[in-house]
């Protein structure tokens, strides 16, 4: 319905905004004064009168309908006082189901009914409802707009002020995204962390969140709760993983930029550096897969082939594949910040006699050192934030291990693991995906921070 | 004196040589880079091609067993057809290739050679056909996941039996069908249909495909307006000052959020505070907008910076006020910089995965969705789901569905190229 319902507001938006350039072109001639602004100005005002309002309130009793619905419906379930608010919503939908069709329980038989006729009359009739003010708004607002319009009426101001009003709303929608973000982070980790204290969150050395449940099935004491969420394997996970991947793209990426920058002839640098930047274009379900499917398989028949036990989620091939996934972020990056070396220090370099290598390893990178660190932290901070393909290749399981060869967990992994499929919203388990999310964005963003600032204050302005 | 010379000489030597190494090690460094770049598309093309076609198996259904005049089909309805009982008579069809076998446990197998969706094929040939069946019709049937990875030689033969899934019954069965050259090959249209199976030969993308598209709608309808007005702001009229510099920093802080966040966003926000339907392409365009959202502005930004002021300032100096300036002369300059920014960001959101693991896209759907509110998949979810199947012929599949992902992001991106050269100005 609301599909057909904001079809037929943008039909009366445009056909109103021909009655305001119509109207306009009439008082314009009639009148002998002139309007003070261009004829279809004026069909804007009547169109903006036409659409915006009604869409306003179209949005509001969407918004809140279900809320009334489910309080009438369910008014006699209320009045008797005897249910709980999450026995209701269940109710409600209980209800919903029987309304569409499909019986599922056969008890209060008399309430259910009366609640599911009470249900097909209100969705009739708000339905209705809905059309009848919306639709109404609309065109008594273009009535009114249109007799609105006169000789002293500045619609091209109106119209440009909406605008600029509208624009800037949409630049809020930044704003308003980073709240959202740190509102629902920061509301279920206090949630959470009202449950278990911080600091076994942060120091503590054992990941079980599965436990959490035996605890609320058995009856352990509180101090195995606490000792469930200690996030620390899961920071050493991100970390060995990050470090792995750091191992692969920093030379590789660094070396690349080089032979980019300097060696390069323009033709192979044409041709290179596009494919190259097809790595940062893929996405991470394509190298999660690769990895779990082609890498950790291989790394686990070479070591095992040199003797090592190899796990098949080993840390290895997802920190390896990562590091090929994060090359171009570092071989890009840096090989603008080479490039943008000012000319005269590399011919310095060489008039001293110096070989390309010298030139590069003792002038070049010095002077470009500011834009490689931050490009390196940038790359950090992408592989911890990176999700995919750890949850296909790197282990589910928190264990606290340094070896490569070993399988390991990370944040984003658990995050994921915690949160797919159903989950209850009051158990701490929950919310302490949420409490590792809060990390996972703290640290990406103090990452990003401070590689801004290196890259800031240690450029050295060639001019 | 030659002493020292021979000391230069040496010392030279040793640098031009560690010059030559340096330059080994940054080509090969470069090699490494390029060098993946073709594993992983050889990886991925070499496993993934043969699910483009399937295994069919030729049978003759002999539909006078099944009624008496086969021209009555044409008098019956769907529905009928539909309630015609076929199960038994499907079965004896397939029975008759193999006339000769008695055991139950032979005739299963047989049987097993075949999808589990055999009655429901033939069921569909005569509801298309029904007007005019002969007494025998040859029907392709589709093969099992096992046979047509076999027939593919995707799947090794000489193993033990009991570390099979094909049993050596099935094999002599189906290398008789092969020798009478009743086993072919048809190109695997329903792959591309339907949706989601827990059988792989029955299993499609179609379903996510849609998925992704109305994902991709919703994040296009939300983000391209937003993006570009709010860029427009930015960039033409926002005053300088303390609320401009917030918005600044927080949109460069938002490319930068892993994506995961956003997920837990769009779980805390969107579908527990807002109570918008889990699953549903409309919240994983919400929340992939919301992504995707930095992006178009930065690109948006940067092509407007790149309308050289005397535009501006000719409009204004005809009499344009500011707004009509922007509007009419300024934006429509810098509208192919601000598209390529769009197909670029779109594309990132048709990739991305994570966000849409936490609200719910992982949901096992069969059906097609028809709109956005629907439950479904999307194309990267459907690789990670998948994925994590144990069965041979998901592993051809997955890699199929990587190769379709692959193949929109970079139609999508040679349409951002596409625009770019043929709108850029040089000013």
């Amino acid at each position: 319905m609301g599909f057909i319902l904001i079809s037929l507001i943008i039909l009366i938006g445009i056909t109103s905004y021909f009655l305001g350039n119509l109207r306009a072109k009439n008082l314009r001639t009639s009148n002998q004064k002139n309007l003070k602004s261009l004829s279809h100005y004026y069909g804007y005002y009547v169109a903006l009168w036409a659409v915006v309002p009604a869409l306003l309130i179209l949005l509001m009793i969407t918004s809140f309908k279900s809320f009334f619905i489910e309080q009438y419906v369910l008014s006699d379930f209320i009045a008797l006082g005897s249910y709980t608010e999450t026995e209701l919503s269940l109710l409600f939908t209980q209800i919903e189901n029987t309304a569409m069709g499909i019986k599922l329980f056969d008890e209060n038989t008399i309430l259910i009914d009366g609640a599911v006729n009470k249900l097909n009359y209100i969705n009739k009739t708000s339905e209705n409802l809905t059309y009848v003010t919306v639709l109404g708004l609309s065109g008594l607002l273009v009535l009114y707009s249109i007799f609105n319009i006169n000789h002293k009426l500045n619609s091209r101001k109106i119209v440009e002020k909406f605008l600029l009003v509208l624009y800037f709303t949409c630049s809020l929608v930044a704003i308003m995204t980073t709240v959202g973000i740190i509102f629902s982070l920061l509301y279920e980790t206090l949630r959470f962390f009202s449950q278990v204290p911080i600091t076994d969150f942060l120091f503590g050395l054992n990941w079980s969140p599965q436990r959490v449940f035996v605890r609320e099935a058995g009856d352990l004491d509180t101090r195995d709760l606490a000792n469930a969420f200690g996030a620390v394997p899961l920071f050493a996970g991100t970390f060995l993983i990050a470090l792995i991947a750091m191992c692969v793209s920093v030379p590789v990426g660094l070396l690349t930029a080089i032979y980019m920058s300097e060696y390069a002839s323009p033709k192979v640098r044409d041709w290179a550096k596009p494919i190259i930047e097809i790595l940062a274009g893929i996405p991470t379900v394509v190298y999660g897969f690769f990895a779990a499917l082609t890498v950790a398989p291989l790394v686990r028949d070479i070591g095992q082939g040199a003797g090592l036990t190899v796990s098949s989620e080993s840390a290895l091939a997802a920190g390896f594949v990562m590091g090929i996934m994060i090359i171009p972020f570092i071989s890009s990056l840096s090989d603008d910040v080479i490039k943008s070396v000012p000319q005269s220090l590399r011919e310095g370099s060489y008039a001293m006699g110096a070989t390309k290598r010298e030139t590069i390893v003792k002038v070049l990178l010095p002077a470009a050192l500011p834009g490689i660190v931050g490009s390196f932290l940038l790359a950090v901070s992408r592989a911890i934030g990176e999700t995919m393909i750890v949850v296909m290749a790197a282990g589910l399981n928190a264990k606290l291990t340094a070896n490569p060869l070993d399988a390991a967990t990370t944040i984003t992994t658990q995050i994921v693991v915690i949160l797919i499929g159903d989950q209850e919203f009051d158990s701490p388990k929950t919310q302490s995906a949420f409490a590792l999310g809060l990390t996972l964005f703290v640290v990406t963003l103090a990452l990003n921070f401070i590689a801004l600032q290196v890259v800031k204050k240690y450029t050295e302005r060639y001019d | 004196m030659t002493d020292r010379i021979e000391q230069r000489i040496n010392s030279l030597n040793k640098r031009l040589n560690s010059e030559k190494r340096f330059r080994i090690y940054c080509i090969g460094a470069m090699s490494f880079a390029l060098a993946w770049v073709l594993i992983l598309f050889l990886n991925i093309f070499s496993s993934g091609y043969s699910a483009f076609y399937r295994t069919v198996i030729q049978v003759d259904v002999p539909f006078l067993n099944l009624i008496e005049d086969t021209t009555q089909f044409s008098e019956m309805s769907s529905e009928d057809i539909n309630n015609l009982s076929m199960y038994s008579f499907s079965k004896k069809a397939i029975y008759r290739l193999f006339p000769d076998i008695e055991e139950k446990k032979d005739k299963k197998m047989l049987i097993r050679l075949f999808s589990i969706e055999f009655e429901q094929e033939i069921r569909e040939f005569l509801k298309s056909n029904k007007s005019n069946i002969n007494e025998t019709e040859t029907i392709y049937l589709t093969a099992s996941d096992d046979v047509d990875q076999v027939n593919k030689g995707n799947y090794p033969r000489d193993l033990d039996e009991d570390k099979r899934r094909i049993k050596d019954i099935q094999l002599l069965f189906f290398d008789d069908l092969v020798d009478r050259g009743l086993v072919s090959y048809e190109f695997n249209l329903p792959f591309l249909m339907r949706g989601d199976s827990r059988e792989p030969e029955l299993a499609g993308v179609g379903g996510s495909i849609v998925g992704s598209l109305f994902t991709i709608l919703v994040v296009l309808i939300l983000s391209f307006p937003i993006g570009i007005f709010a860029a427009i702001y930015l960039e033409e009229f926002a005053p300088k000052n303390k609320v401009t510099d917030f918005i600044e920093i927080n949109i460069n802080n938002l490319a930068a959020v892993p994506s995961i966040v956003f997920g837990l966003l769009g779980l805390g926000i969107i579908l527990n505070t807002f109570g918008l339907p889990r699953s549903t392409p409309l919240v994983g365009g919400i929340v992939l907008s919301l992504m995707t959202l930095p992006t178009i502005i930065i690109a948006t930004r940067a092509s407007l910076r790149a309308v050289p002021p005397s535009i501006r300032e000719g409009a204004l100096a005809v009499g344009a006020t500011k707004m009509q300036a922007v509007m009419h002369h300024v934006v429509p300059v810098a509208m192919p910089g601000a598209l390529t920014g769009t197909i670029i960001g779109l594309a990132q959101a048709l990739g991305e995965t994570a966000p849409l693991l936490l609200i719910g896209m992982v949901a096992f759907v069969v059906d097609v969705p028809q709109t956005p509110l629907d439950a479904s998949a999307s194309l990267p979810v459907q690789v990670y789901l998948w994925s994590e199947s144990a069965e041979r012929g998901y592993v051809e599949k997955t890699s199929a569905t990587i190769m379709m992902l692959l193949g929109f992001l970079i139609l999508m991106n040679l349409a951002a190229v596409l625009i770019r050269r043929k709108f850029e100005t040089k000013w």
